[in-house]
């Protein structure tokens, strides 16, 4: 298992030293910074100046190892807009999208499953088909649509909830959270539903094929045949296998919601990573975008290795395989 | 002889399709005492595993029983449902599925499969169960049982796997065995052993078993009366040496004939012609008219007698001379 998981440590670190290259290649193909940062009333010797002061007057090769370098030290110089280390700016955002993220993800795990199970067990039931035609609104409908139609309906028509900000939060050591507050509360609600209900609506509809597919197994006939209760048919022994191939989904879209997250934190005006990278955006701030780059693909890449690791408590079989077994 | 365990009586089960009703058990009657392995044979698609599946209550919908009645211990059971069904299942009938290598749920040990069915069908307590579980290995067989009760399906051979199902099928000391082609996805050196520990364990404990196969060579070794089945209905029942050394109805003559013997060296091979008349077209009067080299007029009209005492369903049973 160990060497399973070095050799799966190691794939990641040359993912993200590829990603890390493509980032670092925005600084020399994606226009001139140094144009956008000194106004009209530029001299040479200020460009220059700038120029060496940035590092960007040194090789390709040099100019990547130290960004590199910088990288692994949470070091990614300072935003070209705002003159402010990225780092701290990173990680002045990011307490909002990963609370909005997770938030999201756990409303999307939970019913995402238990509709799933209920679909599938109730296969024929009305309430199911209603759910599965319900479901393609989810998946067929763009996020930014659902967003605005929920803001119309909640904020705009009923007025109950918030349609942008992320209402009050309270500091926690250098963390603001809109947990501990009923406006943060509040504010959380339509950007985590908007952000999460195709995720959800995903994995609901993997959840009920794969749990058709694992009900017309041989072993769940069997357990049938053995007397064994609904229950522990359909949650001990269909369930679990299910889980197998939803796993490897639910990671994916875990990294999928953080990273999507750009679309639902600009339809709210969530002061999150993902508005922060729409702006960058704008102003060509190249040192905020290859950070941003960074973090989603390390968070990608750390969730695929959690991914894999989590099939060893699941499933026995990789673990005998792995270990040279028969 | 004592009341028998299982006990069918005209049996039907039907399925509604698009082009009408289909019948894949029509009107089969017959009974398993104490002890006693009855071996049904067929053909693919003859109804012997629907039979079974009717018994323990495990008919896929919209297949149903039509007719007739399925007496267990004296008890009716056909019309039992839902919840009073589940409680037969496992503790009063048990089932052997064809293939060991999926009927084992691959992410549970198998002990806790064992002591799970225990729990579920037993007053007894869970250190009980588990004591039981390796006991219940030990009896079909598993070398290290003490150890192997925390192992994976697929830490098993074919042959290990069919062992454990079948120390499942037993372990809530079920009455009733019905054992669905149980070794027909076993090696051939591993069929005889499955067999012999079926056999054995359900004569030490007087398990009545309904062994559904369709090899004759399963047949002849492990039974004591056969059933013969074709399109759903009961051809010829009587004890195993009678119907495979004299067999009366035309069917299982044919069948037996088809079955390769290692003494008879390289000869061809006898085939029953045609097939199996498929279940939406059977024909009038006996089912076999069509493939039966003695079929007359009164076979293709009139409907075949029941297989009673010692009789085929058939207007012209073969007499001894007649036998090849």
């Amino acid at each position: 298992m160990l060497a399973y998981i070095i050799q799966r440590v190691g794939q990641s670190a040359l993912v993200l030293l590829i990603v890390g290259l493509v980032a670092f290649s925005m600084f020399r193909f994606v226009g001139d910074p140094i144009d956008n940062m000194l106004g009209q009333e530029r001299t040479a010797e200020d460009i220059d100046r700038l120029r060496a002061q940035l590092g960007l007057d040194q090789p390709f090769v040099v100019q990547y190892y130290k960004f590199l370098e910088g990288a692994v030290q949470g070091n990614f110089g300072v935003s070209y807009r705002q003159g402010r280390p990225v780092a701290e700016i990173l990680l002045e955002r990011a307490p909002a999208t990963l609370e909005l993220a997770m938030v999201s993800g756990v409303l999307a795990i939970l019913f995402g499953i238990a509709l799933g199970v209920f679909t599938a067990i109730r296969r024929d039931g009305l309430l199911a088909n209603v759910i599965m035609s319900g479901s393609l609104i989810g998946v067929s409908l763009p996020t930014f649509l659902i967003g605005i139609l929920l803001i119309y309906l909640f904020s705009v028509e009923l007025g109950w909830l918030p349609s942008f900000g992320r209402g009050e939060t309270v500091d926690l050591g250098g963390w603001s959270t809109g947990f501990l507050t009923e406006s943060g509360l509040k504010a959380l609600i339509l950007p985590s539903i908007t952000l999460g209900l195709y995720q959800m609506t995903l994995i609901m509809r993997l959840v009920r094929s794969e749990m058709l597919e694992v009900l017309r197994q041989d072993y769940i006939r069997f357990a049938r045949a053995r007397g064994l209760r609904d229950r522990a048919v359909n949650f001990r022994h269909a369930l679990k296998n299910t889980m197998v191939p939803v796993i490897t989904v639910i990671g994916l879209q875990l990294g999928a919601i953080i990273a999507f997250a750009i679309i639902t934190e600009t339809v709210f005006q969530w002061p999150g990573v993902g508005l922060l990278f729409i702006n960058a955006i704008q102003f060509v701030d190249i040192p905020v975008m290859a950070a941003y780059l960074m973090l989603i693909s390390v968070m990608f890449v750390g969730i695929n290795l959690l991914v894999d690791i989590l099939y060893f408590f699941i499933d026995p079989r990789l673990r005998a395989d792995r270990s040279g077994g028969h | 002889m004592a009341d028998p365990v299982l006990s069918i009586r005209d049996l039907s089960v039907e399925i509604p399709t698009r082009h009408g009703i289909v019948r894949p058990v029509d009107g089969v009657s017959y009974d398993i005492a104490a002890g006693e392995i009855l071996g049904v044979v067929g053909e693919s698609g003859a109804g012997k595993s629907m039979a079974g599946n009717a018994v323990i209550g495990l008919l896929n919908p919209p297949a149903h029983i039509s007719k007739g009645e399925i007496w267990l211990n004296g008890k009716r059971i056909d019309h039992l449902t839902g919840d009073a069904m589940r409680r037969l299942r496992g503790k009063e009938i048990g089932m052997v599925f064809q293939d060991p290598l999926t009927s084992l749920n691959p992410l549970l040990r198998i002990g806790d499969q064992l002591t799970e069915t225990m729990l579920t069908h037993l007053p007894i307590s869970r250190s009980e169960a588990e004591k039981r579980a390796v006991a219940a290995l030990e009896e079909v067989g598993i070398p290290g049982a003490a150890e192997r009760v925390n192992s994976y399906p697929h830490e098993f051979s074919g042959g290990m796997r069919q062992r454990v199902v079948i120390a499942l099928a037993l372990c809530a000391e079920p009455s009733l065995i019905i054992a669905d082609e149980p070794t027909t996805a076993l090696d051939v050196s591993v069929q005889a052993q499955i067999i012999a520990l079926l056999r054995r364990l359900c004569r030490d404990r007087g398990t009545a078993v309904m062994l559904i196969t369709h090899d004759m060579g399963v047949i002849a070794e492990a039974t004591d009366r056969v059933a013969v089945m074709y399109a759903g209905r009961l051809a010829e029942l009587g004890p195993v040496r009678d119907v495979l050394t004299h067999p009366q109805h035309p069917y299982t003559h044919g069948l037996m004939a088809s079955t390769p013997l290692a003494s008879q060296g390289k000869s061809r091979l006898h085939q029953i012609p045609g097939a199996m008349p498929r279940l939406d077209a059977v024909p009038d009067g006996c089912a076999f008219n069509p493939r039966c080299p003695h079929a007359t007029d009164k076979c293709r009209q009139a409907p075949v007698p029941r297989v009673s005492n010692g009789q085929a369903a058939c207007w012209y049973p073969l007499v001894e001379e007649k036998v090849i």
